[in-house]
């Protein structure tokens, strides 16, 4: 039984939920806030099966008033509560970003440190099921860019339950990115991977801790999110024509493991680079400049795969085109010369 | 009014259809001829012809993720905009915006797929009007679930202060994908809220295609005259899920049956008929509408997928020489 119990595995969604719901257990502060997060349980299923556990008062379906919400949020954290908001789809925060970055994220600095804002804004992002511009964003360098929030991006369920509890527990603001095609929904199929064991006890990822999802000498992939499954699987193919790629994982944007990243391409020698956001000015260019600081010298090759700098289409053929795929990553390692 | 009804209503059964190929058994979001969400506006139909029936092509109008009810009615270039739903390159927008982005300027018509967003550049096309001297207007349609919003409030704070001639429509149809309109809002009628900017506010209870086309044609006349915004909400009903795949669980199932036994659409059929229109002719706008109906999603679904190297044009990108040539529309004009 214990053996089963070990081996149990869990889709993203529940992995993240899990924590959640145990949190909520141990400290009557945490609740969760957003649309469609009670009845719903979470269009992406975020939040399931917390309210008939917790009750309408500890998981508040709001209004489609995002600054309002996300700002209450706010002023909850502020007087020690410990809420989750749940912004839908990251391309909504527009409507509320005053609330995100100049509240949420400077109150504490702004306040030499008086108020600690402890919430979690939990949000959807990625592409790859043609919704078009404004539903299909990945924008993890926006959050990153902006100091005063901790930015975590999961790739497993193993992964999303330690960094939940983690992001619960930080008396930080963090910004939890789960990516729509990672959650183990039944209307958008994942690919192999994110499902994992899982233990049933809690336990932390701390923040700032790459993982090498696969090791090689070849040639060094970093990545997060959905590209790590893409990364991993252009390996496999990779590895059958003689090139061993080290797969890593970012796991956190903010705070970001540098060293691990460097310690790979001082193995390697080659960097590429995948992401879902846009090109310039986001996540490729900071790890290769990382790099570039720490290990110019180690450096042989270095190649960028991200959204071109064009809002995410919808045709199937565009979003295709400007989404990095398996292919175009094993292509990006060939050219590095590994 | 009833032709655009009809030609709505039909449309928006035979998307479901279309839609829905290819993703069972499994329901698959990304898989079939039309990918990604899709929000059908069935139930919605009486609030879009009611309001349209006083609009010319140079008033704008925009609409919610849920717009093909309004796209119709507005007179929307219905092949191009079914091919643009199907992701094809002679799409209203070559395939790049879907069904929740569709902009046809021929007619003024935008929407967004971000709730209560369109509102704002509603105000601005009123405002443009102003500043020509023209007798156009602007008509924003939002959903219930929109007038919480910031960008709503202040569209229509905007619009009151400068006496701007636009029309704020608010569909109602009671739900905000799962949220009931009484857990979001302790005021029923929202067009209560008119109130709070001293413009006038209508609220029709029931979504008869008449009492919105009466309602309406005082708000549009006020605001083409010069004598500033308003706001009319309108009671519709949403007689599927806020989007293709949407279980509904949340929903009882009184409601939904509430929500069947209303139809707009049969009620303007009775009226018709009360008014003397033969069985025949109602049946004969009936059969156009159909038969354009199949003609636009016969057409879309032939038209070419846009090339992946598409995907750089219409916008300013570091990549060298932006290419020009518009994609080919032959054919297309409905």
């Amino acid at each position: 039984m214990a053996q089963a119990a070990a081996e149990r595995e869990l889709t993203m969604s529940r992995a993240m939920v899990e924590a959640i719901a145990t949190e909520m257990r141990g400290n009557e502060e945490v609740f969760v806030m957003g649309e469609d997060v009670a009845d719903y349980g979470g269009i992406f299923d975020s939040t399931q099966g917390l309210l008939e556990e917790f009750g309408r008062d500890r998981v508040m379906d709001v209004p489609i008033s995002e600054t309002a919400f996300i700002g209450a949020a706010v002023g909850a954290a502020q007087r020690g509560m410990r809420p989750i908001a749940e912004l839908m789809f990251v391309d909504f925060f527009g409507v509320c970003m005053d609330q995100i970055y100049n509240q949420m994220a400077k109150n504490t600095y702004m306040s030499g440190g008086a108020v600690n804002v402890p919430m979690v804004l939990m949000t959807a992002v990625g592409g790859t099921y043609n919704d078009a511009a404004q539903h299909s964003q990945t924008l993890y360098g926006t959050f990153a860019h902006l100091p005063g929030m901790k930015v975590v991006v999961p790739s497993t369920a193993y992964d999303a339950k330690g960094l939940m509890h983690a992001a619960i527990r930080d008396d930080n603001p963090v910004v939890y990115m789960f990516h729509k095609r990672l959650m183990g929904l039944g209307w958008m199929p994942a690919p192999e991977g994110p499902k994992t064991p899982v233990p049933e006890e809690d336990y932390e990822i701390p923040f700032g801790e790459a993982d090498v999802k696969r090791e090689g000498d070849d040639a060094t992939v970093v990545t997060l999110g959905l590209h790590v499954h893409r990364a991993l699987e252009a390996a496999e193919a990779l590895a059958d024509e003689g090139v061993e790629a080290e797969v890593i994982d970012l796991r956190t944007l903010v705070p970001l493991d540098t060293e691990t990243v460097v310690e790979s391409v001082r193995k390697t020698g080659r960097l590429v680079v995948v992401d879902e956001d846009y090109r310039s000015f986001g996540v490729t260019g900071e790890i290769v400049a990382r790099v570039a600081e720490e290990a110019l010298s180690d450096l042989e090759a270095v190649r960028r795969l991200a959204i071109p700098d064009v809002p995410i289409p919808y045709a199937r053929p565009l979003e295709r085109e400007v989404n990095p795929g398996v292919e175009d990553i094993a292509e990006a390692v060939r050219a590095t010369g590994a | 009014m009833y032709e655009w009804m009809v030609t709505a209503r039909h449309y928006e059964e035979r998307l479901q259809e279309e839609y829905l190929e290819g993703k069972q058994p499994a329901f698959d979001i990304s898989a079939g001829p039309i990918p990604g969400e899709l929000h059908l506006a069935a139930g919605h139909e009486a609030v879009a012809a009611g309001v349209c029936a006083h609009l010319r092509d140079d008033d704008a109008v925009t609409a919610t993720h849920r717009p093909h009810h309004v796209a119709i009615a507005k007179g929307v270039a219905l092949k191009r905009m079914t091919a643009e739903i199907f992701g094809r390159r002679t799409g209203l927008c070559k395939g790049k915006g879907g069904h929740m982005h569709l902009f046809d300027p021929d007619v003024n018509f935008a929407c967004s797929g971000i709730i209560a967003e369109g509102s704002p550049p509603a105000v601005g096309a009123a405002l443009a009007a102003k500043k020509r001297n023209t007798d156009g207007v602007a008509v924003s349609f939002v959903g219930e679930g929109a007038i919480d919003q910031g960008g709503f409030l202040e569209s229509l704070n905007l619009a009151a202060v400068h006496d701007l001639p636009v029309v704020f429509v608010i569909e109602d149809n009671d739900w905000a994908i799962s949220m009931p309109k009484e857990r979001v809002t302790d005021v029923a009628d929202g067009s209560q809220r008119a109130a709070g900017f001293d413009m006038p506010g209508v609220r029709i209870d029931y979504d008869d295609a008449v009492a919105v086309h009466e309602a309406a044609e005082e708000a549009i006349m006020r605001a083409r005259a010069g004598n500033g915004p308003s706001l009319l909400e309108v009671q519709v009903h949403r007689r599927m899920g806020h989007f293709m795949g949407d279980p509904e669980s949340y929903r009882p199932e009184e409601d939904v049956e509430r929500h069947r036994r209303l139809d707009s659409v049969a009620r303007l059929a009775d009226d018709l008929r009360s008014a003397g229109a033969t069985d025949d002719e109602v049946k004969e706008i009936e059969e156009r509408a159909r038969e354009r109906v199949e003609e636009a999603i016969a057409w879309a679904k032939d038209q070419p997928e846009p090339d992946p190297e598409e995907a750089y044009e219409d916008v300013f990108v570091e990549r060298g020489e932006r290419r020009q040539e518009p994609a080919a529309t032959a054919g297309g004009e409905d």
